[in-house]
């Protein structure tokens, strides 16, 4: 069973995501969106609408009651996924419904606990079954990971760690040790949400991490607009946009609306990948 | 005193460091910045001098005569924590961290609150060496606490209503941590129990430590001996860890933490994270945590705003875990009985959340018997509480009046449900135990039958 779920090798396909986007002279673009926000339907339309739209990796938020991590954005879609029952199985359904009609890669995301009361093996299974490529815990820094990193790599799912501005050369290294599929630099030193601007010296971090990093680069945090989101392709393996997304699809509208909504925002981000 | 935490801050299982990147280095830098200050004598000398110039230290240790008789002759010693500067032990802890925010050059503190029994302590030390202060409170605290809201503004702090979630205790931690990670160069977090991710357990127990070295060798003055038990309240478990340190090392000595039951166990809304949950990740470290079959964080209840809070310390899970921990309840029926037993017996008026300790004690003190001894750790004073006690004590009249309704009569009379406050009677509400004077009414008592509609005063209360 293991050794069926993780073949093909799965590193192979997010590094041949990266490796594709590269020969387009793009940055690969990164689509969040959290399971069950309104319900579970739109939000499995709305990631088919981010791939069509050419996002190249998803990544689906599994929504927690405390998420110390995020901006009011994102807390509201947690909120609002949790008021409608929004599970786990729920956030592996959309994966599977998106791996069912689309090769674009996938990412699970979303805090440790509810993760752990899953059951970390199980957790690590279904999402291999599920086609999930990556999974992210904000909440999770690599030492404690050392339990859940012996799951993803029995069936092949890479776990991504996050670096900071704030993180030091040392903790940087120690990222890059453990680091598989790619790294998640956070932008700003703070929660997830829209920033008017990002920091000056951002460019100039990423340059460094990236030119002592294994493995792809991605960068997220309060990126909201095209135009940001073009700055920063130029220096980056990845962008991710998140809470611009989510607002996005909790305006106003019927489902069909909203997903529209959603795919046009995702076509004008994919065009500003280009460097 | 302890061996733990590990090098990786954890007890055991429990503890740990479940944060978002951005705040591990300032984790670092408060664990070596602790760890030096320690070893600093100057540093001990300037926190021992402020505790006891300051904040009061060190608070007495006193005997609790009239319950120990009431109980059957056990003897009741009680730390008298309530006696601390701003009314409870939370200003050990504060007063402390903000010596090391200081000492690390962080411009700003910061600090969730509860019942905001820590946010007044934090904003009081904040005064004291000038520095601003912002405290999170749950939206819900924020209007159930209204007069320490105004106690923080006085001091100078801002308080800041967070309307996410709960809106209580564990909402306010979650926007203080995400202020944190926004501000976190500048600025310091000052946690107020032993929760969060590490070194916070480990350092606020140590802060609070003090209780336990004081009650240690107070006990063996007036007594000779060590107690039988050690009983504190716990919430999160600052007070607790506090008192429990001084006599850890003591096998004969049981450590007793009371949760709060709130409406009872059984219901589902209490604060006995300890008891009823199972061990997950809130707030940074992992410990036992009240949680939903799916992992989601669920809904404390208690009467006490201190203990309304779905997580509890590290340390006291792994305690637990070992035996070394025993366990007892206390539901808010049992916390209001006390917080009056203690008010008539011993003059005392306890917060709500060191009721809880008292009515466990009540209970523990009958089964030791007249060779007993028993330390009880008040750990603050009832003042912040007695609008919600009015109201609670109120409640609860009401609701055992209930199945009595009113005199026939007048339900007849009308032919409908008598209005709102019809079947009231002048207000008393007397504890089980002890025996006081005949018609005497405390003045809260007295402007709460005030506001009611005056009732016949010839017809005597049932008696119990």
């Amino acid at each position: 069973m293991t050794e069926a779920l993780a073949a093909p090798s799965v590193e192979d396909r997010l590094a041949s995501m990266f490796a594709a986007a590269r020969d387009r002279k793009e940055a690969a673009l990164i689509a969040y969106l959290m399971a069950g926000d309104p319900d579970l339907a739109t939000s499995k339309l709305a990631a088919v609408a981010c791939a069509q739209a050419g996002a190249d990796l998803i990544e689906i938020g599994m929504p927690f009651s405390d998420p110390i991590a995020d901006g009011p954005t994102i807390q509201r879609a947690a909120e609002r996924a949790l008021a409608v029952g929004t599970t786990i199985a729920d956030a592996l359904a959309v994966a599977a419904h998106v791996r069912a009609r689309s090769s674009v890669r996938l990412a699970l995301m979303g805090y440790v606990n509810p993760v752990l009361s899953y059951g970390l093996e199980r957790f690590f299974q279904d999402a291999a079954r599920a086609g999930v490529n990556a999974v992210i815990i904000p909440d999770l820094p690599p030492e404690e990971a050392d339990e859940l990193r012996s799951f993803a790599d029995a069936v092949g799912v890479k776990t991504v760690f996050l670096l900071a501005p704030t993180s030091t050369a040392a903790r940087r290294q120690a990222a890059m040790q453990v680091a598989t599929g790619f790294l998640y630099f956070v932008s700003v030193t703070g929660v997830t949400g829209a920033r008017k601007a990002l920091p000056e010296d951002l460019p100039e971090q990423l340059t460094a991490v990236r030119a002592a990093s294994p493995v792809p680069v991605v960068v997220g945090f309060g990126v909201s607009t095209a135009a940001q989101a073009h700055e920063l392709a130029q220096v980056a393996d990845g962008v991710v946009v998140g809470s611009a997304i989510v607002s996005r699809l909790a305006e106003e509208g019927s489902r069909a609306a909203r997903v529209e909504r959603v795919k046009r925002f995702v076509k004008g981000l994919k065009r500003a990948m280009k460097r | 005193m302890t061996t733990l935490p590990d090098g990786r801050g954890r007890f055991g299982d429990y503890g740990g460091r479940f944060v978002p990147e951005t705040l591990i280095p300032a984790l670092d830098e408060l664990e070596a910045a602790w760890h030096t200050a320690r070893a600093d004598e100057v540093f001990q000398r300037e926190l021992e001098d402020l505790l006891r110039r300051f904040a009061g230290r060190p608070t007495p240790l006193g005997e609790a005569r009239r319950m120990s008789a009431d109980v059957g002759g056990c003897r009741v010693v009680l730390k008298r924590e309530d006696l601390c500067h701003t009314g409870a032990h939370k200003i050990n802890n504060t007063l402390g961290q903000v010596l090391l925010a200081r000492r690390m050059g962080k411009k700003r503190i910061i600090a969730e609150t509860g019942a905001g029994q820590h946010g007044v302590a934090t904003a009081t030390a904040a005064a004291l060496f000038g520095l601003p202060c912002d405290v999170f409170m749950g939206a819900l605290d924020v209007e159930r606490q209204a007069l320490n809201v105004f106690r923080m503004q006085l001091l100078g702090a801002r308080v800041i209503p967070v309307s996410a979630g709960s809106r209580t205790l564990k909402d306010a931690m979650n926007e203080a941590i995400r202020d944190w990670v926004t501000n976190v160069r500048d600025t310091y977090y000052i946690i107020g129990s032993v929760a969060g991710p590490h070194p916070y357990p480990a350092l606020v127990r140590d802060f609070q430590a003090v209780i336990g070295s004081e009650a240690r060798a107070q006990v063996q003055e007036v007594a000779g001996r060590f107690p039988d038990a050690v009983v504190a309240c716990v919430g999160g478990g600052s007070n607790a860890m506090g008192v429990f340190s001084g006599f850890i090392s003591e096998p004969g000595v049981k450590l007793v933490g009371v949760e709060a039951a709130g409406l009872g166990l059984a219901t589902g809304k209490h604060g006995a994270a300890l008891a009823k949950g199972r061990p997950g990740v809130l707030h940074g470290s992992r410990s036992y945590v009240l949680q939903t079959d799916k992992g989601q964080i669920a809904e404390a209840h208690s009467i006490s705003a201190g203990l309304d809070y779905p997580g509890v310390g590290p340390e006291l899970s792994y305690l637990k875990d070992e035996g070394r921990l025993t366990l007892m309840q206390a539901t808010d029926a049992e916390a209001l009985e006390a917080f009056q037993y203690l008010a008539r017996l011993e003059g005392i008026i306890p917060a709500l959340e060191s009721a809880h300790a008292i009515a466990a004690a009540r209970k523990l003190a009958r089964e030791l018997g007249p060779s007993g001894l028993l330390l009880v750790n008040v750990s603050g004073r009832g003042d912040k509480d007695m609008d919600q006690a009015r109201k609670a004590l109120d409640a609860l009249e009401d609701a055992k009046r209930k199945p009595r309704r009113a005199p026939p009569h007048r339900a007849t009379e009308r032919g409908k449900p008598p209005p709102s406050g019809a079947s009231d009677h002048r207000r008393e509400v007397r504890p089980a135990g002890p025996k006081r004077a005949a018609g005497s009414s405390s003045p809260s008592r007295k402007a709460s039958a005030a506001r009611k509609r005056p009732a016949p005063r010839s017809t005597p209360r049932r008696s119990r």
